[in-house]
């Protein structure tokens, strides 16, 4: 088979979608593998990889028996060293959610792009939803810290891609995008910068020169980010890894205060290493009495909505949380002291459970269901109701 | 057999002070991890002794290059007590697991040592995935026909008639021939041995890591705590002395196109009285190994 090479990055700008963008964004990173199930809306993702990666001299792109396949084919090669992307939409995200869980209690990095549609089960296979919001940090069982973005346009589904494999890689930690089918599928600018422009970090090995045989997988005492340097297979370090609660070695050893102290590890680190994820995006919010909390295309209706209550004369702003597991509570909680809120969101109502909980109060929700995204004239109707209160 | 379980076979006492006692594959040994989960007279602890055995007798393979998976189970704790690189899989998850670290590596050498409910139960869909893509890999499939570790459940693997703890009146469905399955989804080398016939099997465990290509050993173990005690087969001892009896030495050329040659036969209250054992496919040359196929799939023109 013939394969003519193609550059890594293509710089240059382009009216492209969102699932070309963040296949971009994982080349750009450097993923050498892809382990995948096609599933709408994320189809579009597998194919253009299988297209572009054996191009760019990455090993394999592959079309493999089932989703719980495909997950746990990205944490063996990521244990063997390789930067991996898995993607899926819906009900692959739920099957995949068991090898989530060993991914987060192997502290694996790799990244997952959710695009989501709607459900529950096959629902709305070929049209957009916000409905996994809560999967992404409840799905699989036990305790587990999630990191996921958020992108709302073409852009920054090629920016957070980059982002996320630089959390996940510098984290050690599985870092899921959170598209939906909308944004995925809607064309519009995206620029790509140059190759040498682009930041891309890779995971810390063990330090040179030390004894093999006392590394340990699992040992961050001596790290001031909490994350352990990782080995890889085959490097002559003897490592061992299991999803059973386990020693800093990785020994498997079901003990009450190592369970602790491991787990409490794993939350500390997301915790203390926030600077590194993408703050949240704020429009008007300076003098707002009124404050739209919204994601990915909602937040776009939701925008047009503020612009349009701006001409009215109602003080509304715009507040987008790009990460939004850990959901960005230091610089949500001053805003919703101020002002009143509206969540605004593709589902029955998810993202309102942490804006009420932060913001200690009762918010509007304005939700839409139903595979099309919200309508801005709902919006601003729900804006000058609060408004005239 | 009966009677054979209350008598005590004063041979298999060790008599030597354990502090003078050393393993012989001491150093291919997780020290740390040790003592393992298993009941004495276990057969998983024979057939790991078998694989290390392979690994530093009969192959070549340098050790750095070899990983150990195993998924859940008693068979599953397999890759913890062996000091090569390894990882303990979820559930059923072995095969993705070592398939994704050999398409990253290709010279790594993954083999897989797992039970029959892990491999064949919840992760058959892999299995049968593995062999179709001839990746470099050995599985050792440790079969006890029950699920252990969980007490004694049946498993796809125990035959019809035998007592479990969810078949308290007998297995009412069929089981599966193991090796017929690696077989018939493109398996290019298949052996089975019981673990009475160790030497054998060692060797096989080693034949399946020198050949290029997916490799399929099925030993067939002893679970007398469970499968043993409910079906009357006596202790660890008694159902070695029954695999001697019930082994039947077979050849590829034995079994022709006859694939059913190799089904094993049990019978309720005798215990196994056929097992066929030896190498039911030998070493195949096509189609060529996956990740050989990765490398050489693509020719780059600039």
């Amino acid at each position: 088979m013939v394969v003519k090479r193609q550059p890594k990055v293509l710089t240059g700008t382009y009216f492209k979608n969102g699932n070309w963008a963040m296949v971009e964004g994982a080349i750009a990173s450097g993923i050498a593998e892809f382990f995948a199930y096609p599933i709408s809306p994320a189809s579009e993702i597998v194919e253009y990889v299988s297209y572009r990666l054996p191009a760019v001299g990455g090993k394999a792109a592959f079309i493999v028996e089932d989703e719980i396949a495909s997950i746990n084919m990205c944490i063996g090669a990521s244990w063997a060293g390789s930067k991996v992307l898995t993607a899926t939409s819906g009900p692959g995200f739920s099957l995949k959610q068991e090898g989530l869980g060993l991914a987060y209690m192997t502290e694996t990095p790799l990244v997952c792009l959710n695009v989501q549609r709607g459900g529950p089960s096959t629902g709305l296979p070929t049209f957009s939803a916000q409905g996994d919001y809560m999967q992404v940090q409840f799905g699989s069982h036990g305790d587990y810290p999630v990191i996921a973005l958020t992108p709302w346009s073409v852009q920054e589904c090629f920016v957070l891609t980059i982002e996320a494999f630089n959390i996940s890689e510098r984290l050690r930690t599985p870092v899921i995008i959170l598209a939906d089918g909308e944004v995925s599928r809607m064309m519009e600018q995206v620029t790509i910068p140059k190759e040498e422009e682009i930041e891309v970090i890779n995971r810390k090995g063990p330090k040179q020169g030390i004894d093999k045989t006392k590394f340990k997988q699992f040992d961050a005492s001596d790290q001031e980010d909490l994350v352990p340097p990782m080995a890889h297979f085959g490097e002559g370090y003897k490592i061992f890894g299991t999803g059973l609660t386990h020693t800093e070695d990785g020994i498997p050893k079901l003990d009450e205060d190592l369970h602790i102290e491991l787990i409490d590890r794993i939350y500390k680190k997301v915790e203390i290493n926030s600077h590194l994820y993408p703050e949240a995006h704020t429009y008007m919010v300076d003098d707002a009495e009124i404050v739209i909390i919204s994601t990915g295309i909602s937040a776009r209706a939701s925008l047009e909505a503020v612009l349009e209550a701006r001409e009215e004369g109602i003080k509304v702003g715009l507040f987008r949380p790009i990460t939004v597991w850990p959901f960005p509570r230091d610089e949500f909680e001053p805003l919703a002291k101020k002002a009143d809120l509206i969540v605004v969101e593709m589902s029955m109502g998810q993202l309102i459970w942490p804006v009420e909980r932060y913001a200690r109060k009762e918010c509007t929700l304005v939700k839409r269901i139903g595979g099309t995204p919200p309508d801005p004239k709902n919006i601003l109707k729900a804006i000058k109701k609060l408004a005239k209160k | 057999m009966a009677e054979q379980s209350k008598k005590i076979d004063k041979s298999t006492i060790i008599e030597k002070p354990i502090k003078e006692f050393q393993h012989p594959q001491e150093s291919l040994l997780r020290k740390k991890a040790i003592p393992t989960i298993y009941c004495p007279g276990c057969g998983i602890g024979t057939t790991i002794n078998a694989f290390l055995e392979a690994i530093s007798k009969y192959c070549q393979i340098p050790h750095d290059q070899i990983f150990v998976v195993s998924g859940i189970g008693c068979t599953g704790r397999a890759s913890g007590y062996v000091n090569l690189d390894g990882f303990h899989a979820i559930h059923g998850r072995a095969i993705p697991f070592a398939s994704g670290v050999e398409i990253a590596k290709p010279p790594m050498k993954p083999v897989i040592i797992s039970g029959d409910g892990d491999l064949f139960s919840i992760g058959l869909g892999h299995f049968a995935h593995a062999a179709r893509r001839n990746i470099d890999m050995t599985v050792i499939c440790v079969n006890n026909a029950i699920y252990g570790l969980t007490g004694g459940q049946d498993a796809p693997t125990t035959p019809v008639g035998a007592k479990s703890r969810t078949t308290p009146y007998g297995k009412i469905s069929f089981p599966f021939n193991l090796s017929h399955i690696a077989i018939a989804n493109g398996a290019t080398f298949c052996a089975r041995y019981t673990v009475y016939e160790y030497v054998q099997l060692s060797k096989a465990i080693a034949r399946g890591m020198n050949h290029q290509g997916f490799s399929f050993i099925e030993v067939i173990s002893n679970c007398h705590v469970h499968f043993g005690r409910r079906n009357n087969l006596g202790d660890a001892i008694a159902m070695r002395q029954m695999f001697k009896k019930a082994r039947k030495r077979m050849n590829e050329k034995d079994i022709g196109l006859d694939i059913h040659k190799t089904d094993i036969i049990f019978e309720a209250g005798k215990g196994f009285t056929k097992i066929p054992t030896g190498i039911f496919l030998e070493e195949r040359d096509e189609p060529e190994e996956f990740s050989e196929r990765i490398i050489d799939a693509y020719e780059f023109i600039k």
